[in-house]
Protein backbone atom coordinates (compact mmCIF):
# COMPACT_ATOMS: atom_id res chain seq x y z
CA UNK A 1 0.00 0.00 0.00
CA UNK A 2 1.19 3.41 -0.86
CA UNK A 3 1.92 5.96 2.08
CA UNK A 4 0.20 9.06 2.54
CA UNK A 5 3.99 10.25 2.43
CA UNK A 6 4.26 9.09 -0.83
CA UNK A 7 0.67 10.02 -2.09
CA UNK A 8 1.33 13.70 -0.84
CA UNK A 9 4.39 13.41 -3.17
CA UNK A 10 7.51 12.94 -0.49
CA UNK A 11 9.88 15.07 1.41
CA UNK A 12 8.88 17.99 -1.15
CA UNK A 13 4.94 17.65 0.04
CA UNK A 14 6.73 17.61 3.54
CA UNK A 15 8.76 20.46 3.08
CA UNK A 16 5.65 22.64 2.27
CA UNK A 17 3.59 21.32 4.78
CA UNK A 18 6.10 21.88 7.49
CA UNK A 19 6.10 25.75 6.80
CA UNK A 20 2.03 25.87 6.80
CA UNK A 21 2.17 24.17 9.91
CA UNK A 22 4.81 25.56 11.99
CA UNK A 23 3.60 28.65 10.73
CA UNK A 24 0.19 28.40 12.27
CA UNK A 25 1.41 27.06 15.83
CA UNK A 26 4.21 30.02 16.23
CA UNK A 27 1.05 32.16 15.78
CA UNK A 28 -1.50 30.22 17.85
CA UNK A 29 -1.04 33.13 21.15
CA UNK A 30 -2.51 30.01 23.42
CA UNK A 31 0.49 27.73 22.34
CA UNK A 32 3.89 29.73 21.31
CA UNK A 33 4.83 30.73 24.80
CA UNK A 34 6.49 26.94 24.40
CA UNK A 35 8.60 28.27 21.39
CA UNK A 36 9.64 31.93 23.01
CA UNK A 37 13.47 30.41 23.09
CA UNK A 38 13.88 27.39 20.84
CA UNK A 39 16.34 27.44 17.72
CA UNK A 40 13.60 27.71 14.63
CA UNK A 41 15.41 25.68 12.46
CA UNK A 42 16.63 22.95 14.32
CA UNK A 43 12.51 23.35 15.56
CA UNK A 44 11.39 23.21 12.42
CA UNK A 45 13.54 19.88 11.82
CA UNK A 46 11.98 18.48 14.54
CA UNK A 47 8.56 19.10 13.07
CA UNK A 48 9.45 17.51 9.31
CA UNK A 49 10.46 14.50 11.03
CA UNK A 50 7.27 14.73 13.39
CA UNK A 51 5.05 15.39 9.95
CA UNK A 52 7.43 13.04 7.97
CA UNK A 53 5.99 10.13 10.82
CA UNK A 54 2.41 11.11 10.96
CA UNK A 55 2.32 10.75 6.82
CA UNK A 56 4.19 7.27 7.20
CA UNK A 57 7.15 8.48 5.56
CA UNK A 58 10.58 6.56 6.69
CA UNK A 59 11.47 8.25 10.04
CA UNK A 60 13.37 7.38 13.09
CA UNK A 61 10.79 9.02 15.72
CA UNK A 62 9.96 6.60 18.81
CA UNK A 63 8.27 7.66 21.51
CA UNK A 64 11.24 8.02 23.76
CA UNK A 65 11.89 11.07 22.03
CA UNK A 66 9.11 12.16 22.40
CA UNK A 67 8.68 11.63 26.19
CA UNK A 68 12.26 13.05 26.71
CA UNK A 69 11.78 15.60 24.44
CA UNK A 70 8.45 17.25 25.61
CA UNK A 71 9.45 16.40 29.29
CA UNK A 72 10.66 20.29 30.24
CA UNK A 73 7.36 21.65 28.38
CA UNK A 74 4.80 19.50 30.59
CA UNK A 75 6.71 20.44 33.67
CA UNK A 76 5.95 24.27 32.23
CA UNK A 77 2.38 23.28 31.82
CA UNK A 78 1.83 21.64 29.09
CA UNK A 79 -1.69 19.79 29.17
CA UNK A 80 -4.04 18.58 27.07
CA UNK A 81 -5.78 21.57 26.04
CA UNK A 82 -2.59 22.64 24.28
CA UNK A 83 -2.07 19.05 22.54
CA UNK A 84 -5.36 19.42 21.18
CA UNK A 85 -4.53 23.00 19.58
CA UNK A 86 -1.48 21.81 18.26
CA UNK A 87 -3.90 18.90 16.44
CA UNK A 88 -6.43 21.37 15.01
CA UNK A 89 -3.48 22.86 13.44
CA UNK A 90 -2.35 20.10 12.19
CA UNK A 91 -5.44 18.69 10.66
CA UNK A 92 -6.22 22.43 9.34
CA UNK A 93 -2.97 22.36 7.43
CA UNK A 94 -3.90 19.06 6.02
CA UNK A 95 -7.01 20.51 4.73
CA UNK A 96 -5.18 23.20 3.57
CA UNK A 97 -3.29 21.09 1.44
CA UNK A 98 -6.19 19.07 -0.21
CA UNK A 99 -5.92 15.83 1.56
CA UNK A 100 -8.95 13.44 1.93
CA UNK A 101 -11.17 13.11 4.95
CA UNK A 102 -10.36 9.56 5.13
CA UNK A 103 -6.68 10.26 5.43
CA UNK A 104 -6.68 13.31 7.69
CA UNK A 105 -8.64 11.03 9.85
CA UNK A 106 -5.88 8.32 9.17
CA UNK A 107 -2.63 11.08 10.13
CA UNK A 108 -4.94 12.01 13.09
CA UNK A 109 -5.17 8.72 14.44
CA UNK A 110 -1.47 8.60 14.26
CA UNK A 111 -1.06 11.57 15.82
CA UNK A 112 -3.17 11.08 18.65
CA UNK A 113 -1.40 8.07 19.36
CA UNK A 114 1.26 10.08 20.52
CA UNK A 115 -0.68 11.79 23.07
CA UNK A 116 0.44 10.11 26.10
CA UNK A 117 4.29 10.04 25.53
CA UNK A 118 3.97 14.06 24.66
CA UNK A 119 2.36 14.60 27.47
CA UNK A 120 4.44 12.47 30.21
CA UNK A 121 1.23 9.33 30.79
CA UNK B 1 32.85 13.55 34.87
CA UNK B 2 35.93 13.86 32.56
CA UNK B 3 39.33 15.54 33.30
CA UNK B 4 40.53 18.68 31.22
CA UNK B 5 44.53 18.38 30.83
CA UNK B 6 45.94 22.00 30.23
CA UNK B 7 49.38 23.55 30.43
CA UNK B 8 50.19 20.29 32.53
CA UNK B 9 47.46 20.67 35.25
CA UNK B 10 44.44 18.61 35.40
CA UNK B 11 40.98 19.84 36.05
CA UNK B 12 37.39 17.96 36.51
CA UNK B 13 34.86 19.32 34.26
CA UNK B 14 31.39 18.06 35.63
CA UNK B 15 28.65 16.50 33.61
CA UNK B 16 27.17 18.97 30.67
CA UNK B 17 29.87 21.43 31.70
CA UNK B 18 31.73 22.94 28.86
CA UNK B 19 35.24 23.10 29.30
CA UNK B 20 35.25 27.14 28.99
CA UNK B 21 33.08 26.76 31.91
CA UNK B 22 35.30 24.70 34.07
CA UNK B 23 38.61 26.07 33.49
CA UNK B 24 36.98 29.45 33.97
CA UNK B 25 35.62 28.14 37.45
CA UNK B 26 38.80 26.33 37.85
CA UNK B 27 40.35 29.69 37.87
CA UNK B 28 42.25 29.04 34.41
CA UNK B 29 42.29 32.75 32.15
CA UNK B 30 41.38 31.59 28.81
CA UNK B 31 40.61 33.79 26.41
CA UNK B 32 36.25 33.84 25.31
CA UNK B 33 33.89 36.69 24.79
CA UNK B 34 30.56 35.59 23.58
CA UNK B 35 29.72 32.24 24.96
CA UNK B 36 27.12 31.54 22.37
CA UNK B 37 29.15 29.47 19.72
CA UNK B 38 29.56 32.88 17.56
CA UNK B 39 32.75 34.96 18.24
CA UNK B 40 35.00 31.76 18.02
CA UNK B 41 37.54 33.97 20.83
CA UNK B 42 37.01 31.11 22.95
CA UNK B 43 38.97 28.19 20.08
CA UNK B 44 41.68 25.89 21.93
CA UNK B 45 42.96 22.70 20.72
CA UNK B 46 43.08 19.13 21.55
CA UNK B 47 46.07 16.70 21.41
CA UNK B 48 43.56 14.13 22.64
CA UNK B 49 40.27 13.89 23.03
CA UNK B 50 38.23 14.47 20.57
CA UNK B 51 35.58 17.67 21.02
CA UNK B 52 32.02 16.65 20.17
CA UNK B 53 30.48 17.90 16.90
CA UNK B 54 28.87 20.66 17.96
CA UNK B 55 32.35 22.15 19.17
CA UNK B 56 33.75 21.73 15.85
CA UNK B 57 30.55 22.52 13.44
CA UNK B 58 31.69 26.30 12.87
CA UNK B 59 35.01 25.68 12.80
CA UNK B 60 36.93 25.64 9.41
CA UNK B 61 38.03 22.46 8.14
CA UNK B 62 41.81 23.24 7.95
CA UNK B 63 41.34 24.11 11.96
CA UNK B 64 39.46 21.19 12.71
CA UNK B 65 41.76 19.34 11.52
CA UNK B 66 44.41 20.11 13.79
CA UNK B 67 42.14 19.57 16.89
CA UNK B 68 40.66 23.13 17.15
CA UNK B 69 37.07 23.13 18.77
CA UNK B 70 35.04 26.23 20.37
CA UNK B 71 35.52 25.86 24.76
CA UNK B 72 32.35 27.37 25.27
CA UNK B 73 30.45 24.46 23.09
CA UNK B 74 32.04 21.64 24.44
CA UNK B 75 30.81 19.31 26.68
CA UNK B 76 33.39 16.63 26.90
CA UNK B 77 32.44 12.81 26.43
CA UNK B 78 36.03 12.16 26.91
CA UNK B 79 39.20 13.34 28.90
CA UNK B 80 41.20 15.86 26.75
CA UNK B 81 44.31 17.68 26.58
CA UNK B 82 43.96 20.79 25.51
CA UNK B 83 46.10 23.73 24.42
CA UNK B 84 45.72 27.77 23.57
CA UNK B 85 45.76 28.16 19.87
CA UNK B 86 49.06 28.82 17.82
CA UNK B 87 49.36 32.01 17.27
CA UNK B 88 50.33 31.52 13.49
CA UNK B 89 47.77 29.38 12.94
CA UNK B 90 44.59 32.26 14.13
CA UNK B 91 45.97 35.55 13.86
CA UNK B 92 47.33 37.86 11.53
CA UNK B 93 48.48 41.17 11.73
CA UNK B 94 46.75 44.62 10.55
CA UNK B 95 47.57 47.94 10.56
CA UNK B 96 45.20 50.99 11.42
CA UNK B 97 45.29 53.56 8.68
CA UNK B 98 42.09 55.61 9.68
CA UNK B 99 40.14 56.04 12.41
CA UNK B 100 37.50 59.06 12.03
CA UNK B 101 34.40 59.19 14.45
CA UNK B 102 31.13 58.62 12.29
CA UNK B 103 28.68 59.84 15.16
CA UNK B 104 29.85 61.09 18.85
CA UNK B 105 29.94 57.12 19.77
CA UNK B 106 30.62 55.45 16.60
CA UNK B 107 33.93 55.20 14.95
CA UNK B 108 35.15 53.97 11.56
CA UNK B 109 38.28 52.06 11.48
CA UNK B 110 39.84 51.21 8.21
CA UNK B 111 42.53 48.43 8.75
CA UNK B 112 45.31 46.70 6.67
CA UNK B 113 45.79 43.45 7.15
CA UNK B 114 49.45 42.19 6.94
CA UNK B 115 48.34 39.25 4.54
CA UNK B 116 45.30 39.34 2.42
CA UNK B 117 42.00 38.27 3.94
CA UNK B 118 39.58 36.36 2.03
CA UNK B 119 36.32 36.91 3.19
CA UNK B 120 32.46 37.66 2.24
CA UNK B 121 31.39 41.03 3.02
CA UNK B 122 29.26 40.98 5.99
CA UNK B 123 31.55 38.18 8.04
CA UNK B 124 33.25 39.15 11.06
CA UNK B 125 36.55 39.24 12.63
CA UNK B 126 38.35 39.31 15.90
CA UNK B 127 40.37 42.02 16.92
CA UNK B 128 43.22 41.14 19.74
CA UNK B 129 44.69 43.62 21.43
CA UNK B 130 48.17 43.01 22.68
CA UNK B 131 46.99 41.95 26.19
CA UNK B 132 44.93 39.30 25.07
CA UNK B 133 41.49 40.97 25.06
CA UNK B 134 39.29 39.94 21.81
CA UNK B 135 36.04 41.46 20.25
CA UNK B 136 34.22 40.61 17.27
CA UNK B 137 33.34 43.26 14.48
CA UNK B 138 31.73 43.32 11.67
CA UNK B 139 32.98 44.04 8.45
CA UNK B 140 31.22 46.84 5.94
CA UNK B 141 33.71 46.73 3.29
CA UNK B 142 33.51 44.74 0.08
CA UNK B 143 36.25 42.58 -1.20
CA UNK B 144 37.37 43.64 -4.75
CA UNK B 145 35.95 47.25 -4.15
CA UNK B 146 37.91 47.79 -0.81
CA UNK B 147 41.18 47.56 -1.07
CA UNK B 148 40.95 47.46 3.07
CA UNK B 149 38.77 46.55 5.94
CA UNK B 150 36.22 48.97 7.64
CA UNK B 151 34.80 48.03 10.61
CA UNK B 152 32.77 50.21 12.62
CA UNK B 153 32.80 50.21 16.66
CA UNK B 154 29.98 51.75 18.65
CA UNK B 155 31.44 52.93 21.86
CA UNK B 156 29.72 50.62 24.61
CA UNK B 157 29.46 52.08 28.37
CA UNK B 158 32.32 50.22 30.28
CA UNK B 159 33.30 48.66 26.93
CA UNK B 160 37.06 47.58 27.39
CA UNK B 161 37.69 47.23 24.05
CA UNK B 162 35.68 49.98 22.67
CA UNK B 163 37.18 52.86 25.29
CA UNK B 164 40.69 51.81 24.74
CA UNK B 165 40.05 51.62 20.31
CA UNK B 166 38.48 55.21 21.08
CA UNK B 167 40.93 56.62 23.25
CA UNK B 168 44.08 55.46 22.39
CA UNK B 169 44.06 53.19 19.14
CA UNK B 170 45.63 55.52 16.28
CA UNK B 171 47.32 55.44 12.92
CA UNK B 172 49.83 53.65 12.53
CA UNK B 173 49.29 51.03 15.43
CA UNK B 174 49.24 47.05 15.06
CA UNK B 175 46.59 44.78 15.95
CA UNK B 176 46.23 41.11 15.67
CA UNK B 177 43.17 40.20 13.65
CA UNK B 178 41.50 37.05 13.62
CA UNK B 179 38.60 35.61 10.81
CA UNK B 180 36.56 35.57 8.72
CA UNK B 181 34.10 34.59 10.46
CA UNK B 182 30.09 34.03 10.24
CA UNK B 183 27.83 32.87 8.01
CA UNK B 184 25.32 36.18 7.09
CA UNK B 185 26.71 37.13 3.91
CA UNK B 186 25.30 37.48 0.49
CA UNK B 187 25.82 34.79 -2.15
CA UNK B 188 25.29 35.36 -5.97
CA UNK B 189 22.25 33.38 -7.21
CA UNK B 190 18.99 34.21 -7.56
CA UNK B 191 19.46 37.42 -8.97
CA UNK B 192 15.82 38.88 -8.95
CA UNK B 193 15.33 37.97 -5.58
CA UNK B 194 14.08 40.94 -3.33
CA UNK B 195 16.37 41.31 -0.47
CA UNK B 196 15.36 42.80 2.65
CA UNK B 197 18.10 44.08 4.88
CA UNK B 198 17.44 45.04 8.82
CA UNK B 199 19.85 46.37 10.97
CA UNK B 200 20.22 48.42 14.11
CA UNK B 201 23.26 50.42 15.79
CA UNK B 202 26.28 49.10 14.25
CA UNK B 203 24.47 46.20 12.48
CA UNK B 204 24.30 48.72 9.66
CA UNK B 205 28.15 47.87 9.18
CA UNK B 206 27.58 44.28 7.94
CA UNK B 207 24.17 45.43 6.26
CA UNK B 208 26.16 48.29 3.99
CA UNK B 209 28.36 44.85 3.09
CA UNK B 210 25.99 43.01 1.62
CA UNK B 211 23.94 45.77 -0.10
CA UNK B 212 27.04 47.06 -1.76
CA UNK B 213 28.52 43.18 -2.50
CA UNK B 214 24.93 42.38 -4.04
CA UNK B 215 24.84 45.69 -6.03
CA UNK B 216 28.19 45.36 -7.49
CA UNK B 217 27.38 41.70 -7.97
CA UNK B 218 24.49 42.64 -10.80
CA UNK B 219 21.87 41.67 -7.97
CA UNK B 220 18.46 42.86 -10.02
CA UNK B 221 16.04 42.47 -7.59
CA UNK B 222 14.82 44.95 -4.80
CA UNK B 223 17.13 45.65 -2.19
CA UNK B 224 15.63 47.34 0.84
CA UNK B 225 17.76 48.63 3.88
CA UNK B 226 16.25 49.32 7.25
CA UNK B 227 18.69 51.43 9.61
CA UNK B 228 17.21 51.81 13.07
CA UNK B 229 18.24 53.72 16.03
CA UNK B 230 16.69 55.18 19.03
CA UNK B 231 17.58 58.99 18.20
CA UNK B 232 18.91 60.58 15.42
CA UNK B 233 22.19 60.92 16.50
CA UNK B 234 22.78 57.35 15.94
CA UNK B 235 22.04 57.35 12.27
CA UNK B 236 25.11 57.57 10.37
CA UNK B 237 26.16 57.19 6.92
CA UNK B 238 23.21 58.58 6.09
CA UNK B 239 24.45 60.47 2.94
CA UNK B 240 26.46 57.88 1.60
CA UNK B 241 23.37 54.94 1.60
CA UNK B 242 21.62 58.37 0.14
CA UNK B 243 23.74 58.37 -2.52
CA UNK B 244 23.83 54.46 -3.38
CA UNK B 245 20.49 54.74 -3.44
CA UNK B 246 20.48 57.20 -6.28
CA UNK B 247 23.34 55.76 -8.24
CA UNK B 248 21.43 52.34 -8.10
CA UNK B 249 17.53 52.34 -9.24
CA UNK B 250 16.91 48.87 -7.47
CA UNK B 251 18.31 50.10 -4.14
CA UNK B 252 16.34 51.69 -1.51
CA UNK B 253 17.36 53.22 2.03
CA UNK B 254 15.10 53.61 4.89
CA UNK B 255 16.63 55.41 8.38
CA UNK B 256 14.10 55.05 11.30
CA UNK B 257 14.18 56.49 14.66
CA UNK B 258 12.48 54.30 17.23
CA UNK B 259 12.35 57.31 19.89
CA UNK B 260 12.01 60.26 18.25
CA UNK B 261 9.40 61.65 15.95
CA UNK B 262 10.52 61.04 12.17
CA UNK B 263 11.10 64.15 9.69
CA UNK B 264 11.58 64.35 6.34
CA UNK B 265 13.38 61.19 5.24
CA UNK B 266 13.55 59.46 8.46
CA UNK B 267 10.71 57.38 9.99
CA UNK B 268 9.30 57.36 13.30
CA UNK B 269 9.19 53.65 14.76
CA UNK B 270 11.14 50.38 14.86
CA UNK B 271 13.55 49.37 11.71
CA UNK B 272 12.01 45.79 11.85
CA UNK B 273 8.32 47.09 13.04
CA UNK B 274 8.33 49.38 9.40
CA UNK B 275 10.13 46.99 7.39
CA UNK B 276 7.38 44.14 8.16
CA UNK B 277 4.93 46.59 7.84
CA UNK B 278 6.21 48.12 4.56
CA UNK B 279 6.58 44.38 3.28
CA UNK B 280 3.46 42.15 4.97
CA UNK B 281 4.76 39.48 2.24
CA UNK B 282 7.63 37.81 2.00
CA UNK B 283 7.33 34.51 0.29
CA UNK B 284 10.32 34.54 -1.98
CA UNK B 285 12.27 36.93 -0.18
CA UNK B 286 16.04 36.60 1.11
CA UNK B 287 16.44 38.32 4.36
CA UNK B 288 19.44 39.86 6.61
CA UNK B 289 19.27 41.08 10.10
CA UNK B 290 21.76 42.38 12.23
CA UNK B 291 22.31 44.03 15.59
CA UNK B 292 20.60 43.50 18.95
CA UNK B 293 20.17 39.80 20.01
CA UNK B 294 16.51 40.35 21.02
CA UNK B 295 15.14 42.51 17.70
CA UNK B 296 17.53 39.86 15.65
CA UNK B 297 15.62 36.85 17.51
CA UNK B 298 12.15 38.80 17.29
CA UNK B 299 12.60 39.34 13.29
CA UNK B 300 13.64 36.46 12.30
CA UNK B 301 10.51 34.81 13.92
CA UNK B 302 8.05 37.90 12.22
CA UNK B 303 10.58 37.12 8.98
CA UNK B 304 9.01 33.80 8.51
CA UNK B 305 5.77 33.95 9.57
CA UNK B 306 5.59 36.31 7.03
CA UNK B 307 6.49 34.01 4.60
CA UNK B 308 10.35 34.11 3.79
CA UNK B 309 11.67 30.25 4.18
CA UNK B 310 14.12 29.94 7.32
CA UNK B 311 17.00 29.02 4.81
CA UNK B 312 16.57 32.26 3.50
CA UNK B 313 17.20 34.45 6.48
CA UNK B 314 20.47 35.08 7.22
CA UNK B 315 21.16 36.41 11.24
CA UNK B 316 24.39 38.13 13.07
CA UNK B 317 22.70 38.71 16.65
CA UNK B 318 25.62 40.95 18.12
CA UNK B 319 25.99 39.33 21.49
CA UNK B 320 27.50 41.85 24.08
CA UNK B 321 30.73 41.02 25.53
CA UNK B 322 31.43 40.59 28.62
CA UNK B 323 28.28 40.44 30.43
CA UNK B 324 29.91 41.16 33.97
CA UNK B 325 30.50 44.49 33.04
CA UNK B 326 26.91 45.43 31.81
CA UNK B 327 25.78 48.48 34.49
CA UNK B 328 23.54 47.05 36.99
CA UNK B 329 20.34 49.47 36.65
Amino acid sequence: MTSLFDKLGGEAAIDAAVDLFYRKVLSDDSINHFFETTDMERQRAKQKAFLTMVFGGPNHYTGKDLRAAHAPLVAKGLNDAHFDAVARHLRATLEELGVTADQINEVMALAGSTRDDVLSR
Amino acid sequence: MFKICFEGIVYPCERSETVLHALRRQGVEVPFSCQHGICQTCMLRSLQGKAPAAARKEIKDTLCEQGYFLACQCVPEEDMVVLLPREADLYGRAVVLEKHFLTPHICRLVLKSATPLYYHAGQFVNLHRDDGLARSYSLASVPHRDKHLELHVKRMKNGLMSNWIYSELKPGDAIDLEGPNGNCYYLPGREVQSLLLIGTGTGLAPLVGIARDALYSGHGGEIHLYHGSHSRDGLYLMDTLRDLAKEFSNFHYMPCVSGERGEEGIRAGRADDTAFSDFPNLAGWRVFLCGSPPMVASAKRKAYLQGARLADIYADPFEVSDRRLKPRD
